[in-house]
């Protein structure tokens, strides 16, 4: 096979003993009959090297000055490493060619020197493309371009990151029409759709894909129960330590995923508590300090580490071999999720990989069976990617009026090529550029501050290169909560990032654990948290908004028929078949196709659970909705909450007729009404209103004053509401909620699906499969959006603890 | 709506939900950083807000007018975020405002963002206000405590919002702050953020502790200011043990 390479390359593969893998010969060729590639192979597989083969071998057969190929990357440091490891077939094979990265840490001098003499490879990240594309010299910049390498695509599309990379291809396209793209992902559940954000026309068009062969042995995947009792709720896994340090101690190397990056400190500490042997364990998550993670990284590459307690932080990069297994304590939320933390260990293609799931409590027991049996089956799940936000295409649209004057009806059809807006309605389009122009507000206030104008040609012009400055500062669609330095006071080390309302619910002395360590507070200087070591008392643990992913629908489904096929039960240990057991013989199991509702007293309040199998996130929208309703049918509901398998709600009064309580008007009725209160959909049109240009990024380290004058969305949110609710900002926010944050989508497929299939058990005491989620309450905290009754709870606790009364006068 | 009274130097005052104060015996309401025109001002600069601040500021004022039926209404500064604010207003918000000032008596207090009066809107300007024992002025003198005993200062200017925890998370709202010689009013404009209440800006002002009364829908919430922060998050009540297996 490798007869076929030129020269060089084959020789050089012999003489590293390695053999050309097919699907790396396939994409060369398929390159080479000028088509797009998607290649989908497992983690291990040398895509990276199949990426760049087809570049490397046209730049070593005809040399040539400017840029040849880009390649994106979804992490900073992955586009580092591979521009590292690339060097090695370059010197080795003396190729004539230069390489080059690019993101926001690349200094101005490196940047002003690859603008002025393009390397031949660049290697970047969406946000640095988005800038590079906006610049007034991007079409001589990018008109060699022959080659678009997008790495890890199936992480990428369907993100907000990965439709403003979507936007910037179309844009490539029509500034280097010539180049071809390859697209690397992992195994996927939806071909179809990742074909087409490879595509240049947006449906698919003009793609080979191409598939490894060699899948590589399946996984083992195993499960470890703790010790001692299985618990009824929680998600930390902690219990289950001592026999993950056991596990730790029987392999070299492993990594311990978990799902959060709190759990990660916990877990660590805990591992650490009982580590008599001190094994080299460290921790690994997305809020430390860059340079530690780095440090971390080098030193598993380099064996010098038996164990990682890593998030999600782990779950994409280069592969650091040499990783022996895999544990994920707490629920693996999904089968892809598993597999792609579980290749993990793949460090060699022909062994199977080894993996052990830690369930923190009974459900999770459940889930983690659920899981095992759908990696065996390779049943891979995840949403399809949904329609492009429209917040980034706004600000493509600037960015694009930044680099050159656009005819709005050509980038109309430009954008139709990017797969995320393949079907863009022209009315949505004129709306977001209107958006742009001049707000798109029905007042017209704002002729004098357009941002962009119209020239006698039509096209459209950015009016001045302030706006087109300002614009810079902003791009990107990450928004983060505003987040604070954490450093030792005195010796200046940074330790990482926490978000600001964590250290507004401390005082100096509380400690804390964060980046592995005890932590105490010690004061706020304007942004940055002061800390020292050491203190006393219950450490907190900080949490981040958003971590918590919800489960996948084929799992919760697969979970639902394991719960519905006792011959299956055998799987599970002796207490859960038990409770299972029990569970039916005290009121019944959950169908397969119905909605299971079980309703009873306890402590003077009325309970109702709800067994949906949405996930967390469709559980807290049903529950922020299904209080409503039941306000208005008058139940006096007085709160609830959600884990990723049910709702449950308590109210003073009885509920009653399910049928009516879940039927589909409460999408008519009441999301209105929620829309205008729901703390989500205030922190999506936050997002929105950030990513679309409205208002300006809070960067980290903006002073205090500073903030003070940003304008809080919450009130342009009220605004615009009352004064324009078909604003395409707002639209754009209820896209955003039904999609993904709020998974109101996924609330109105299953009320849709359970109309007239709602069983009602009526119970005079808790049943079984409830108590897990009723131990979740006060646990957890209570996603209320009436934070009028809090304030009341807290103000009459603390005037009862102060002994004063609540009100001066 | 349920206000709340507070007294000080000797006066009976309203806190109003709204985050407006009202003097019953001089039938006054004083407001705080309207900053009329906020969003065009961002305009300016870039950044395209709904150009519907004022008329939503002017709803909530007209609301309070109709509530208290004042005989004065006294904007404590910054009512006008710019020099150029008042010239920019939309021709129905000028008059809804003109109609305002000719029914009842406005006093202007100077602010840093409006250092002068503003033009054909009515109104009479002043850098500060003295009724009875007590001072209005757009933002505190440091001093006024120790330099005037007996004289209580009302404020604005800083914005103050605090945040509570909650067992359902942090709750950060507007609020007044307050000890026994002086007042500081929350910002009353649609589009005006806060500054948080432990800021050393606000903090020194009130050396020795006071309230902070947060702003709910209809009614204030009142803590302590210096151990509002300790009410951490708690437990519910407790409920009866599970007994099911």
């Amino acid at each position: 096979m490798s007869g076929t390479l030129p020269e060089r390359f084959a020789a050089w593969f012999a003489g590293r003993g390695w053999q050309p893998r097919s699907h790396q010969l396939a994409v060369w060729r398929a390159a080479g009959r000028g088509h797009h590639v998607l290649l989908i192979a497992p983690t291990g597989g040398g895509k990276t090297l199949a990426g760049f083969l087809p570049s490397l071998i046209d730049l070593a057969q005809s040399p040539r000055a400017g840029l040849h190929t880009l390649y994106i990357s979804p992490l900073k440091a992955l586009a580092a490493d591979i521009a590292r490891n690339l060097q090695a077939p370059v010197q080795e094979m003396a190729l004539p060619l230069t390489i080059a990265t690019r993101s926001g840490d690349t200094g101005a001098q490196a940047r002003r020197q690859q603008r002025e003499s393009p390397p031949n490879i660049l290697l970047t990240t969406p946000e640095s493309l988005a800038l590079l594309v906006s610049l007034p010299d991007s079409a001589a910049f990018f008109a060699s371009l022959a080659v678009v390498v997008i790495d890890e695509v199936h992480a990428l599309a369907g993100t907000k990151r990965g439709d403003q990379l979507a936007l910037c291809l179309s844009r490539l396209t029509r500034l280097a029409p010539a180049h071809r793209r390859i697209g690397l992902s992992a195994t996927i559940a939806h071909r179809a759709p990742m074909q087409a954000y490879v595509s240049g026309d947006g449906h698919g068009g003009g793609v080979e894909i191409v598939e490894s062969e060699d899948g590589g042995a399946a996984p083992e995947i195993g499960m470890i129960l703790p010790g001692g009792r299985l618990p009824w709720a929680g998600h930390m896994g902690l219990f289950s330590a001592p026999e993950v340090l056991a596990r730790i101690h029987q392999q070299a190397m492993t990594i311990v995923f978990v799902n959060t990056r709190a759990q990660s400190e916990l877990m660590f500490q805990e591992l650490w508590r009982l580590n008599e042997d001190t094994l080299p364990i460290a921790i690994h998550h997305g809020s430390l300090e860059p340079a530690q993670r780095r440090a971390v990284e080098a030193a598993m590459a380099e064996g010098r580490l038996r164990a990682v307690v890593a998030t999600s932080s782990l779950d994409l990069g280069i592969d650091w071999g040499g990783v022996d297994q895999v544990i994920q304590v707490g629920a693996p939320k999904g089968v892809s999720r598993l597999l792609q933390r579980v290749g993990r260990a793949n460090h060699r293609m022909d062994e199977a990989s080894i993996a052990m799931l830690v369930p923190a409590n009974r459900f999770e027991v459940l889930e983690c069976e659920a899981a095992i049996l759908g990696a065996a089956a390779l049943e891979l799940d995840g949403d399809p990617p949904g329609p492009g936000g429209l917040d980034v295409l706004a600000q493509h649209l600037l960015g694009c009026a930044c680099a050159a004057p656009f005819h709005p009806d050509a980038m109309y059809d430009e954008v139709r090529a990017a797969a995320p807006y393949a079907d863009l309605a022209r009315r949505d389009f004129d709306d977001v550029l209107g958006f742009v122009e001049d707000g798109g507000y029905a007042l017209a206030a704002y002729d004098k501050y357009r941002k962009l104008f119209r020239d006698s040609e039509d096209r459209v012009q950015v009016r001045s290169e302030r706006i087109a400055r300002q614009f810079r500062m902003n791009i990107g669609t990450i928004v983060e909560a505003p987040t604070l330095k954490v450093r030792y006071s005195g010796r200046g080390g940074s330790l990482g990032e926490i978000e600001e309302g964590f250290i507004a619910s401390l005082v100096p002395g509380d400690t804390f654990l964060f980046s592995g360590r005890l932590l105490r507070f010690v004061r706020l200087r304007e942004t940055t948290v002061e800390v020292a070591d050491g203190g006393s008392g219950d450490p907190r643990v900080p949490t981040w908004a958003g971590s918590r992913m919800p489960m996948t629908s084929n799992l919760a489904n697969r979970v639902r028929a394991m719960l519905q096929s006792p011959e299956t039960w055998h799987l599970f240990p002796e207490p859960v078949r038990e409770w299972l057991a029990l569970q039916k013989r005290r009121s019944r199991l959950p169908g397969r196709d119905d909605l299971l509702v079980e309703t009873f007293p306890r402590g003077g309040r009325w309970y109702l659970v709800a067994y949906c199998f949405e996930g967390r996130q469709a559980h807290q929208t049903l529950g922020l909705l299904l209080t409503r309703r039941m306000e208005r049918f008058g139940m006096a509901p007085l709160g609830f909450v959600a884990t990723d398998y049910v709702l449950a709600v308590w109210s003073a009064n009885k509920p009653h007729d399910m049928a009516e309580l879940f039927h589909q008007d409460m999408l008519g009725d009441d999301v209105e009404a929620w829309m205008a209160e729901s703390s989500m959909l205030r922190r999506t049109f936050r997002n929105v209103a950030v990513v679309a240009g409205l208002i300006e990024r809070q960067l980290p380290g903006a002073s205090k004053n500073r903030r003070q004058v940003t304008v809080n969305s919450d009130l342009i949110y009220d605004v615009l509401r009352r004064h324009q609710p078909d604003h395409i900002l707002l639209r754009a926010t209820r896209a955003d909620a039904a999609g993904g944050l709020t998974d109101l989508g996924r609330v109105a497929g299953m009320l849709d699906r359970v109309r007239g299939r709602i069983t009602h058990m009526a119970l005079s005491r808790v049943s079984p499969l409830a108590v897990p989620v009723l131990l979740e309450v006060g646990r957890e905290s209570v996603r209320h959006d009436g934070h009028d009754d809090l304030l009341l709870e807290e103000a009459a606790l603390v005037a009862e603890a102060m002994d004063e009364p609540m009100m001066a006068g | 709506m349920t206000p709340a009274p507070l007294h000080l130097g000797g006066e009976r005052l309203l806190l109003d939900p709204s985050g407006a104060l009202f003097w019953p015996r001089e039938q006054t309401l004083i407001v705080a950083d309207l900053h009329f025109e906020k969003a065009s001002s961002a305009a300016r600069s870039g950044s395209l807000l709904p150009p519907w601040d004022t008329r939503a500021t002017l709803d909530r004022l007209a609301l309070l007018l109709r509530r208290y039926a004042p005989r004065t209404v006294v904007a404590l500064g910054d009512s006008f975020h710019d020099r150029h604010a008042h010239a920019r207003l939309q021709p129905q918000d000028a008059a809804r405002l003109r109609a305002m000032t000719e029914a009842t008596t406005f006093v202007w207090v100077l602010g840093n963002h409006d250092p002068e009066p503003p033009v054909g809107i009515g109104g009479n300007a002043t850098t500060e206000w003295r009724s009875g024992g007590l001072v209005f002025r757009h933002q505190a003198i440091a001093a006024n405590a120790g330099a005037n005993p007996g004289v209580v200062e009302v404020c604005g200017h800083h914005h103050p919002k605090a945040q509570v925890a909650t067992r359902g998370g942090g709750v950060t709202r507007p609020c007044f702050v307050a000890d026994g010689r002086r007042l500081m009013l929350p910002a009353i404009g649609a589009y005006t953020g806060g500054l948080d209440v432990r800021h050393p800006e606000i903090a020194s002002l009130f050396p020795r502790g006071g309230r902070v009364f947060l702003l709910g829908r209809d009614r204030l919430f009142s803590f302590p200011l210096a151990e509002y922060r300790a009410a951490g998050p708690r437990p519910p009540p407790p409920a009866p043990p599970l007994t099911t297996l």
